[in-house]
């Protein structure tokens, strides 16, 4: 596992937590688009693609997704939609 | 007079009311909602996760727009995280205005937009066993009056 110096933390939001069996989890640094798909389980990764999840990075949502570029000490949130009323 | 917090613990609304009716002077109304944990289909306990750089911030920039939006004196958005039992006070708004319009209005708009837009994640257990809450259409719709 990478250190958290030099790696990107992954966070998972309500139900993808229960998906991914944890709440955050660490991964080489830089992380684009395809490397996060690919440091997720199938179907976990098929969910996140979907259009009901948003990407968030340092704090900011990303309006597209795709154009993700995390860096070493970037945290990135994967947030399923909120759960209304 | 603006207050926007995220509360651990449970809270007793009119606790926070009484002193921001206080802390508007000169007001000419005020409307609060509280929305409480509904006490339905066997519901022993809910759970609201958040995700801290975004929740909050996100509440202030919904206190922004309705500042923008109406003409308020005043504005508590209070929200519980965390597990919670029926009956316990989940959400309180409350909004401090030279007219009701303005008051009535703004809370509506937080209300509608806090259950539509902000970043909370619900789960409830029923029969012993957790169920993620998930988004209903009706919520979509609510926002879209605005």
């Amino acid at each position: 596992m990478a250190s958290p110096g030099e790696s990107v933390t992954i966070v998972f939001l309500g139900p993808l937590a229960e998906r991914a069996g944890t709440q955050r989890r660490l991964v080489s640094a830089p992380l684009d688009w395809s490397g996060l798909l690919g440091a997720l389980e199938p179907a976990l990764a098929e969910e996140v693609a979907g259009a009901r999840v948003h990407v968030a990075c340092s704090g900011k949502v990303l309006g597209d997704k795709t154009a993700l570029d995390a860096r070493a000490g970037d945290e990135i949130a994967l947030l399923p939609p909120v759960s209304g009323g | 007079m603006r207050d926007i917090r995220l509360l651990q613990d449970p809270f007793v609304p009119g606790a926070l009311v009484g002193p921001f009716t206080h802390a508007n002077p000169g007001l000419g109304g005020v409307c609060t909602f509280v929305g409480e944990v509904r006490g339905d289909e066997n519901v022993q306990a809910l759970e609201l996760t958040h995700y801290e750089p975004l929740t909050l911030p996100g509440m202030h920039d919904l206190a922004d727009r309705a500042f923008d939006r109406f003409d308020l004196m005043g504005l508590l958005m209070v929200h519980r995280i965390g597990r919670m039992h029926p009956g316990e006070p989940i959400v309180c708004v409350s909004a401090a205005a030279r007219h009701r319009r303005d008051a009535i209005d703004a809370v509506d708009f937080c209300m509608d937009h806090l259950k539509g837009a902000a970043w909370f994640w619900k789960r409830e257990m029923r029969g012993g066993e957790w169920h993620w809450i998930e988004p209903r259409e009706a919520d979509y719709e609510d926002l879209a009056r605005w």
